[in-house]
């Protein structure tokens, strides 16, 4: 009996000990963002592009990186849509055996794994090939090129939940693969949802993939040719300034991408919670 | 006039079915009469479940399956690689053992098969509705809330959405596995009597393993064990003079 209850308490310490670390170190990265970054924001960081001597301490603000980012991540999730959900789909219904259907997966799974900045020097590799040079348009063939396996496994995943029975109930009553495969869609379709917003932080935050194929850029965007700026380029170069008063502004533009993630991840808690109203659990 | 002569609906020839290299029926041969209610049974795994699904071919989604023999739904072989498949199972709607609504509301639960066959009029749509929750006695309790998701309604209701389901592609046959095991003795109940009122106009087909319930459904009684069969015939005769020692034996309640 004492060593059962000295087990339960052994684990509850464990619990207790394990959730304090996750949330102190989610908590410690904003509150380090947020006391360092707040004195340096300003309105006029949202609003302006960089003036000359910006990165000096002068005036101006990161707009263009602002804008850069949500044009080049938004991109990247409409081109990894369009491709990735096809792919679970015929993945989830799948006429090939399921041992090629598992190798697929097992190889998706490794994707995931490679760092970003290997998809860059790839993308980079062929850009110098064909002698394009670093634009919007080739960062987002980066970044939904490394968005891509995430997201297709992770709505295959989601697809993989849904229940056996409610496939069945589609056959049953005459659907072809397609329009039983619509209705898997409708049964993930908030998980489907969470899985695109998962992506877009993952995409909107990588720096080392758009290094050398989006560049930088001190003007708005204004062409998908053109190489554009981004939020996490933007910290990484005012963070390695040698100025305390860029270092912060540093610290502000990591305050911006990190209100624009929790915002894609508050909205896609709501919005599945919106479409949840019809899943059969 | 005998049922099981003229014009069976289902007409089963020396079919054997195998998954996976392992033989789960053996040489079938059954006449299933048409608009009279046909019981199944069984004891469990024996493959009253997958002679079922053969007919309306839900048995093609296994993997390595194999078939050999026919069946026959009214002259058409059903494994014959040029019927339409969704058509089969419009005709052969089937009912499972556990309620299974899809994500959608009641109204749209109803009208998707109708959807999916291609019917767009929204007056029809209606009507359809409303008259096959009529025939499984949910128009009422429901009626209010067409738009409510499937999934709040009790078990019960949800077995009963999903015979609706199933009528409402106009199907001839109806296939139901262990349709009531899951649900509440007053549910089963309800579903049972529904059963008996449709059989007027539709074959039902029914699989259990509770005696009980095959006697109070059954005009034809089909004993299957270790995937074959082992006696078939009319309700009154089979359960008062079975001539099979197994059917004896399982009737009595010694073994399954």
């Amino acid at each position: 009996m004492k060593r059962k209850s000295m087990e339960e308490y052994f684990f509850k310490i464990l619990m207790v000990v394990s959730i304090l670390i996750v949330l102190g170190g989610i908590l410690s990265v904003i509150f380090t963002v947020v006391l360092k970054g707040v004195s340096a924001l300003s309105l006029s960081m949202l609003i302006e592009s960089p003036h000359g001597g910006y990165y000096l301490g002068g005036g101006g603000g990161i707009l263009n990186a602002i804008l850069g980012s949500l044009y080049l991540a938004c991109g990247a999730i409409i081109l990894s849509i369009t491709l990735s959900l096809p792919v679970a789909m015929s993945l989830h219904q799948s006429t090939m055996k399921s041992r090629y259907v598992e190798y697929i997966r097992t190889s998706l799974d490794i994707a995931c794994g490679i760092p970003t900045i290997i998809y860059g020097a790839v993308v980079f590799t062929i850009m110098v090939f064909i002698g394009a040079r670093s634009s919007l348009f080739w960062g987002m063939i980066t970044v939904a090129i490394f968005i891509l396996p995430i997201m297709i496994r992770s709505i295959d995943e989601i697809m993989l939940q849904t229940p056996k029975k409610i496939k069945i109930a589609a056959f049953a009553l005459g659907s072809t693969r397609t329009e039983m495969l619509s209705v898997v869609v409708k049964q993930s379709f908030p998980g489907i949802v969470t899985a695109i917003l998962l992506a877009f932080g993952r995409g909107i935050g990588d720096a080392a993939s758009i290094l050398f194929t989006a560049g930088y850029s001190d003007s708005l965007p204004t062409s998908l040719f053109e190489p554009v700026a981004t939020l996490p380029l933007a910290i990484l170069f005012q963070i390695s300034s040698p100025y305390p008063v860029v270092q912060q502004r540093a610290y502000a533009s990591g305050l911006i991408l990190l209100v624009i993630v929790l915002t894609a991840s508050i909205a896609s808690r709501v919005l599945s919670k919106k479409f949840m109203k019809y899943v059969v659990k | 006039m005998d049922p099981l002569k003229d014009d069976p609906y289902f007409d089963i020839r020396n079919f054997s079915l195998s998954i996976n290299k392992s033989k789960i029926l053996k040489n079938i041969t059954v006449k299933i009469p048409q608009n009279r209610i046909t019981v199944i049974i069984g004891p469990s795994g024996c493959g009253k479940s997958t002679l079922l699904n053969s007919m309306n071919r839900l048995i093609d989604l296994s993997e390595d399956l194999e078939t050999s023999g026919s069946i026959l739904l009214k002259g058409y072989d059903i494994f014959d690689p040029m019927v339409d498949i969704t058509e089969l199972r419009r005709k052969v709607g089937s009912i499972s053992q556990t309620p299974n609504p899809l994500p959608m509301s009641i109204f749209d639960n109803v009208a998707y098969g109708l959807k999916i066959h291609g019917i767009q009029d929204k007056a029809i749509t209606m009507s359809t509705v409303e008259s096959c929750l009529n025939k499984v006695g949910l128009w009422e309790e429901v009626k209010m809330r067409l738009d409510a998701p499937a999934s709040t309604l009790s078990i019960g209701q949800q077995q009963r959405l999903c015979i609706a389901r199933a009528l409402a592609v106009e199907p001839e046959a109806l296939l139901c596995d262990e349709a009531t095991s899951a649900l509440d003795p007053i549910s089963a109940h309800q579903i049972e009597s529904e059963l008996l009122l449709l059989k007027n106009n539709y074959t039902i087909v029914f699989v259990t393993h509770i005696l009980r319930q095959a006697k109070r459904l059954a005009d034809y009684v089909v004993f299957v064990y270790l995937g074959e069969i082992v006696e078939y015939g009319p309700a009154d005769t089979f359960f008062t003079e079975p001539k099979d020692p197994r059917t004896k034996a399982y009737i009595e309640g010694t073994f399954g």
